[in-house]
Parts: C-alpha cells; structure tokens; sequence
C-alpha cells in the first residue's frame, strides 16, 4: 500500500502530512511532484495545503489545471480515497472533483487557529474511525476558505450525505459565532458523490499528536488506510 | 489578424466582496459617503484569430475553462483589431 502526497509550487504542509502517515502511522507515502503524470502504482492521494503558483488567479486554480490533476481524477475514478486539504480542498473544487467554490473569508483576514468541527456522516472513507456527532478539535489556516454553492447544490449535498464536517461550537453547535470564514451551512468538509473525495479547509495533519495540542484528526488518516486494506 | 481582448470578472451580484466592503469603509474614513463598491479583475489579452469572431469564441473558451469561475463570477468581454 502506498500514498502520494503531491507537491505543487508552494505546497507547504506535504512535509507534515508525509510525517503523520509515516512516522506517526507507519504507513508508506511518497512526495509526488506535480510533473509526474501517472499515479496508477499508488493506493491513495492527498493533496496538501500551501500556496500553489502563489494563489495566482484563485486559490487552487492553477494548479487544478496541472497535468497530474489528469491523473488524480483517474485514480477518484477508480474508486480511490483522494483527501485534498486547505489547498488542496481548493484544488479540488477548481478541478471539479468537488462541487462548489471557496472565496474569500467574510472577514478578510488571514484566520489561523483551533475550531471545532462536527462529524456529520461515517460514511466516508475518511471518517469511518468516528462517530456520527463526535466534536473533534482541528485547526484552520487560511484565507479563501468561505465555501459556496447554489441552494440546489447545498441542498443535493444534504440529500446525498455528501457533508462530512461542519464547523460547531465546542458544545457541537453550528451557530455563526463558530463559523471562521462565512462558509454556507458552516461546512468545513465535504465529500464526492461516490465519497472516495474529501475536501476540508481544517488540517487534521496539525492535530494528529497530542504534542501539537490535539490528535483528533489522526482519524481523518487512519480510516483512510483501513479503507485501503480493506478494498 | 491580430485582436485585443479585455476580460472583466467580477463576483456575481449577491455574493458576498469583502475586498469591496473593506474600501468602501476606508472611502467612509475619508469622509466619502458611497452606497456599494465592487471589485472586479480585468485581463488583457492580445491574440490571433481569423476573424473577430473566432477570437471571440476562442476568449470566451478560456474564460469557461480557466480565468473565471462560473460558480461564483461573472465575466464580459470587449474585443478590438490591433491595427
């Protein structure tokens, strides 16, 4: 089994990621860079936060457009777990792996601390470790992390348990207090039709030890590889 | 022939221009009263094309696949003939 963490221009928590399902999980990752245009040997892929191309254009636009997007969207096809973070959540909306967009945060500012997210469904291969409802503690870093879509888009992705995470109060309330960046319904996170796609502005890597504060997100990972083994 | 297309993206009306609101606010500091600014971002693109209307084709093509979001902008497009 192994993972390709992919590395664009200006990605710049790849080192962390690597470092989780490594040395914290023991699993096999490789950096992958953005000029590789075949991922076929790997199990699964994710797609790190940063900067690609500077945010030129639109976050993630840029680099949604890379040869090697060709590529992912094989493997998601295929059936394969595809995690992109901040950025990479970016990337996946621009490429249209994912539905909707991410704008700039109501408040424009650079917002960079701990929230609390909701797990809205188990049914992803990402969060089958959780609990439906279970409150987990991960932080955000970013500026364009306001996620919007049309009514009838938030509404099919309600329909079709497609949301996976939702920003709370510690108490597990979606108030707008709670809400960092103004996005629609508080979504933090969500899924692909087929599931095996998770976007998600939060970075479960910065919460994946108890050292950093908290290691709820090391979750997020380990269903991902359970996934895998049992595919 | 050679054309010179200019390319407006702008948010699309309702959705939210912090950017905007933000100026709009600094313009109150200075004592101008205004009822809303928007930004936008405009792209000049010089290219070749048969006729005017292959390089519009060929514009609005690249606005779709690339400099706009048609989620969340809207975009227009005037052309000129370089002479």
């Amino acid at each position: 089994m192994s993972i390709a963490v992919v590395q664009f221009g200006g990605s710049n928590c790849d080192l962390d990621i690597l470092h989780v399902l490594m040395d914290v999980l023991g699993a096999d990752a490789e950096l992958v860079w953005y000029k590789e245009e075949n991922l076929d040997r790997f199990d699964g892929i994710v797609i790190p936060g940063g900067f690609s191309y500077g945010d030129y254009l639109r976050a993630g636009a840029i680099a949604a457009r890379t040869p090697i997007m060709n590529s992912v969207k094989k493997q998601a096809d295929a059936g394969k777990p595809v995690i992109g973070i901040c950025n990479g959540f970016q990337v996946l909306t621009e490429s249209g792996l994912l539905e909707g967009a991410l704008t700039t945060n109501n408040y424009p500012k650079f917002r960079c601390e701990p929230t609390y997210l909701r797990v809205e469904t188990t049914d992803t291969p990402f969060t089958s470790m959780f609990r439906k409802g279970d409150i987990l503690s991960i932080p955000i870093a970013h500026m364009e992390g306001n996620y919007y879509a049309d009514e009838p888009t938030l509404a099919s992705l309600e329909r079709n348990d497609q949301v996976v995470f939702r920003y709370v109060d510690r108490n597990g309330n979606a108030t707008d207090e709670a809400n960092p960046n103004g996005s629609r319904e508080n979504l933090a996170g969500i899924a692909s039709k087929r599931k095996n796609v998770l976007g998600m502005m939060p970075h479960p890597e910065r919460a994946s030890e108890e050292v950093l504060g908290s290691s709820d997100g090391l979750k997020v990972f380990r269903s991902m590889l359970e996934y895998i083994s049992s595919r | 022939m050679q054309y010179q297309a200019e390319v407006i993206i702008e948010l699309k009306a309702g959705m939210l221009d912090p950017e905007g609101t933000t100026v709009k606010r600094a313009l109150e500091h200075l004592g101008y009263e205004t009822d809303s600014v928007r930004t936008a971002k405009k792209f000049t693109i010089v290219l070749q094309a048969a006729d005017i209307h292959s390089a519009k084709e060929n514009v609005e093509e690249m606005c779709q696949k690339l400099i706009a979001n048609p989620i969340i902008h809207n975009y227009s497009i005037s052309l000129r003939e370089i002479e």
